[in-house]
C-alpha cells in the first residue's frame, strides 16, 4: 500500500486531478459543501437508496453538512474494513450503520469513537435500548435503523390469523413453515424461550441454551424450509406451498397491499426487533458533524419520515411521533419486542452455531 | 520422432506462460487457503495469523464425518446417473446427420448458458404442490390430488443431474465421435445384436474416456451448494452449504478454510486415481 502511495505522481495523474477539480470549481454547491462533509456508510441496495432519495437531502438542508454516502458490503466485511482502515489512521466512512453484534465486535477493539450524548439534545427521545454501551458505560452507539420479523401466514391457508409463535409447535402445521436458517438472524433460540421458558434471561447459561435448542427440536418435523434467501420463502408464503412462517414485517405488508393472500402477525409474545446501529469510527476526524447527524435522526419527525419512506420500525418513543395508527401500525407495534440476544453471537457464537447445524441438519 | 532434451532456458519458454498461470490462479490461491486453515479463530473479530490444528480438530467429529460422506455420496450418484444417461445418448446422437448433431448440441449448450439460481427455482416450482407437474398428473387422471415433490433427495439429485448433464455429454461426444466404426462393424458381422456390440465393444473401447467423464462430474457435483439448499431438506445439505455457512455468516475463515482444504484434497486424490487407472490402461 505505501508502495503505491509513494510511488512518483505520473503525469496522466496530475492531468487527472487537474480535470478532476476543474470539475469541482464548475460545481460551486459541491465546493461550499466540502468544508463541512461527513461520509456516512448505509447498507448498499434499499436502504442506500432510500437514505439518499429522503434522508441525506432534509440533513444537509437542515445542517448545511453535505454527506456522501458509502455502500456498506453486508455480513462483517465492513466492520474488518473498518477495523483495518483504523489501524492506519483511515475513516472509509466517518459514520456507519452497524448490525448490532458487529457494533459489539468493534467495542471489543475499542473501535467506536465514544459518543457523547450531551451533544446529542434529542437523545432523550430514544427509546432506551437503543443506545448502545461499552462494558464501561460509554456510548458506542445509537439506533438507527429497527425492523421486525414477525409470524407471518397464507391467508387462504389460515383464515384466522395465529397469534403465538407457539403455533410453529402445533403438530398441525407439519410440514408447512419456512424459518430463517441460521440462529443469528432467525433469533429463534429467542423466541423459545420468550415463549416456552419465561424470557430471553433463561439463555444467559449454556444449560438455558440447550434446553431452548431441545425444545426447539421439537419444530423440526413442521418446518419444510429453512431459508436463507429471502426470494426463497416469499414466494412460496404467497402461493401458499410454504404458508407458514417467520418473515420480515414490513415487506409482507407491502405484498399483502399489492392484494397478496398472506399477513404478518405480532404474536402475543411480541416480534421479533432487529436494528442497527450508527457508530463512528475512532480514526474518524469529523466527529462534531456525526454528532450532528445522529443528533438530526433522533428527531421524531426525522423517524416519522424514515417510517413513512423507508418502512423501519421507530427508535424514539411511540408518544413522541405524529404516525396515524395504521402508519405505526405498517411498522412496529405497540406489543414489547422480543430483543435477541446479540451478546450470544459474539460470547458464544462458534458453540451456537455448532450445536445450532448439529439440530437442524442432524 | 526423435525428442531432444531441452537444452537452454528458452527451450523452456513455452512452459512460461501455463506455469504462471498455474500459479496465480491454482498455488497461490490454495496456498493462502491452507495457511488461513491454521490461523486463529477469533470470536470477537475476525482471525489472527497462527499455526493451531483447532479447526482441522473441530471437522474431525462425526457430524462433519457424515457431512461430508453424503456429500461424496451425492456427487458419486449425479457421476453415474449423468454417464449411465448421457452415454448412451451421446452414441445415438453421433449415429444422427450432422445436421441434428448441430441441433442438438447447440441445445445443450443454451441449457449451460443457465445458471445454477434458475435451474434451482424453476425445478423448486416444477416439484411444488401449487403449480407443480403433479397437477398435470391430476389433470390426466394418474393421481388424485397435487402433492410436493419437494424438499427431498431426489429432488437434489434431479436438479443436479439435469445442470451436469450437458458438460457430460460435451465430454462424452468428442470421444465417441473419434471412436472407429469398423470396431461395431466387425462386431455386428461377428453377429452380436447392436446392444450386444455396444456393451462389449463400444463401452470397453472407451473405459478410459468414461472413468474420466465420472471424475470430471464428480468433482463438478461436489462444489454444488445452491441446489441442495433450495431443493433438499437440512440432512441434504452438501459439505458446501456448511462451508458458506462458516465464511460467509460466521466470518469463521479459518475453519471454512480447513473445510474447504479438505473437499480439495478428496477431488485431488481423485483426479490422482484417475490418472493411475489410465496409465495401467494403457500399459495393457
Amino acid at each position: 500500500m505505501s508502495k503505491i502511495l509513494n510511488h512518483p505522481i505520473s503525469r496522466r495523474a496530475v492531468l487527472g486531478a487537474g480535470v478532476a477539480s476543474a470539475s469541482l470549481l464548475a460545481m460551486p454547491s459541491i465546493l461550499r459543501a466540502q468544508d463541512k462533509s461527513i461520509k456516512i456508510g448505509v447498507y448498499g441496495g434499499y436502504f442506500k437508496k432510500s437514505f439518499d432519495e429522503h434522508i441525506f437531502p432534509e440533513f444537509t438542508k437542515a445542517t448545511g453538512i453535505a454527506v456522501e454516502s458509502v455502500a456498506e458490503p453486508t455480513g462483517e466485511a465492513w466492520l474488518v474494513q473498518l477495523e483495518q482502515a483504523a489501524k492506519a489512521g483511515q475513516a472509509p466512512a466517518d459514520l456507519s450503520m452497524m448490525s448490532q453484534v458487529s457494533t459489539l465486535k468493534g467495542q471489543a477493539t475499542d473501535l467506536w469513537a465514544p459518543i457523547d450524548l450531551t451533544k446529542i439534545k434529542n437523545s432523550s427521545n430514544l427509546i432506551d435500548h437503543f443506545v448502545n454501551k461499552y462494558p464501561d458505560g460509554r456510548v458506542a452507539g445509537i439506533g438507527a435503523v429497527a425492523w421486525y420479523i414477525t409470524l407471518v401466514t397464507n391467508t387462504n391457508v389460515f383464515p384466522t390469523a395465529p397469534d403465538s409463535w407457539a403455533a410453529f409447535w402445533d403438530p398441525a402445521n407439519a410440514d408447512k413453515l419456512g424459518l430463517l436458517a441460521l440462529a443469528s438472524n432467525s433469533f429463534l433460540l429467542e423466541v423459545t424461550a420468550t415463549t416456552f421458558m419465561g424470557g430471553t434471561k433463561a439463555l444467559d447459561t449454556e444449560e438455558g441454551i440447550q434446553k431452548a435448542l431441545e425444545k426447539l427440536a421439537e419444530v423440526k418435523p413442521n418446518v419444510r424450509l429453512w431459508y436463507r434467501d429471502e426470494a426463497q420463502f416469499e414466494q412460496a408464503l404467497k402461493s401458499g406451498e410454504i404458508p407458514m412462517g417467520q418473515y420480515y414485517h414490513d415487506v409482507t405488508g407491502l405484498a399483502a397491499a399489492d392484494g397478496q393472500p398472506v399477513r404478518s402477525t405480532f404474536p402475543k409474545e411480541g416480534g421479533i426487533q432487529d436494528s442497527g446501529n450508527w457508530v463512528i469510527s475512532r480514526a474518524s476526524k469529523k466527529t462534531e458533524e456525526a454528532h450532528a447527524f445522529i443528533d438530526h435522526m433522533c428527531q421524531p419527525a426525522v423517524q416519522s419520515l424514515m417510517s413513512r419512506k423507508v418502512g423501519t420500525a421507530p427508535t424514539v418513543k411511540r408518544e413522541l411521533l405524529d404516525l396515524t395508527p395504521e402508519q405505526f401500525a405498517a411498522v412496529s407495534s405497540d406489543i414489547p419486542p422480543i430483543i435477541p440476544r446479540y451478546d450470544l453471537y459474539t460470547t458464544k457464537a462458534d458453540w451456537i452455531n455448532q450445536k445450532w447445524t448439529e439440530l437442524i441438519v442432524g | 520422432m526423435k525428442r531432444e532434451a531441452p537444452k537452454s532456458l528458452a527451450d523452456y519458454s513455452p512452459l512460461f506462460f501455463p506455469g504462471l498461470m498455474l500459479i496465480v490462479f491454482f498455488v497461490v490461491p490454495f496456498s493462502t487457503m491452507i495457511a488461513v486453515s491454521f490461523f486463529q479463530r477469533d470470536p470477537s473479530g475476525f482471525y489472527t495469523p497462527d499455526f493451531v490444528f483447532d479447526n482441522y480438530a473441530r471437522f474431525l467429529s462425526l457430524f462433519f464425518a457424515k457431512v461430508l460422506g453424503f456429500s461424496l455420496m451425492l456427487a458419486v450418484m449425479v457421476a453415474i446417473c449423468c454417464v449411465v444417461i448421457a452415454f448412451p445418448f451421446t452414441y445415438l446422437l453421433t449415429k444422427r446427420p450432422r445436421k441434428v448433431q448441430t441441433i442438438w448440441l447447440v441445445c445443450l449448450l443454451s441449457v449451460l448458458s443457465l445458471s445454477e439460481v434458475i435451474i434451482g427455482f424453476a425445478w423448486s416450482t416444477l416439484f411444488s404442490r401449487t403449480a407443480g407437474i403433479t397437477n398435470l398428473f391430476v389433470a390426466i387422471g394418474l393421481m388424485k390430488e397435487p402433492v410436493a415433490l419437494l424438499p427431498s433427495f431426489w429432488a437434489v439429485l434431479t436438479g443436479m443431474v439435469y445442470q451436469a448433464l450437458p458438460y457430460t455429454i460435451l465430454v462424452l461426444y468428442p470421444a465417441l465421435v473419434r471412436l472407429d466404426p469398423t470396431l461395431l462393424e466387425a462386431a455386428r458381422t461377428l453377429g452380436a445384436s447392436p446392444v450386444r456390440a455396444f456393451m462389449n465393444v463400444v463401452v470397453p473401447a472407451l473405459r478410459n474416456t468414461i472413468v474420466a467423464t465420472l471424475i470430471m462430474v464428480f468433482v463438478f457435483a461436489l462444489g454444488s451448494y445452491l441446489l441442495p439448499q433450495i431443493l433438499g431438506r437440512p440432512s441434504h445439505w452438501t459439505l458446501s452449504v456448511l462451508i458458506t455457512d462458516q465464511a460467509i455468516y460466521q466470518s469463521n475463515m479459518p475453519f471454512a478454510a480447513a473445510m474447504a482444504v479438505f473437499l480439495v484434497l478428496m477431488s485431488l486424490a481423485l483426479v490422482g486415481l484417475t490418472l493411475l487407472v489410465g496409465r495401467r490402461e494403457n500399459a495393457l
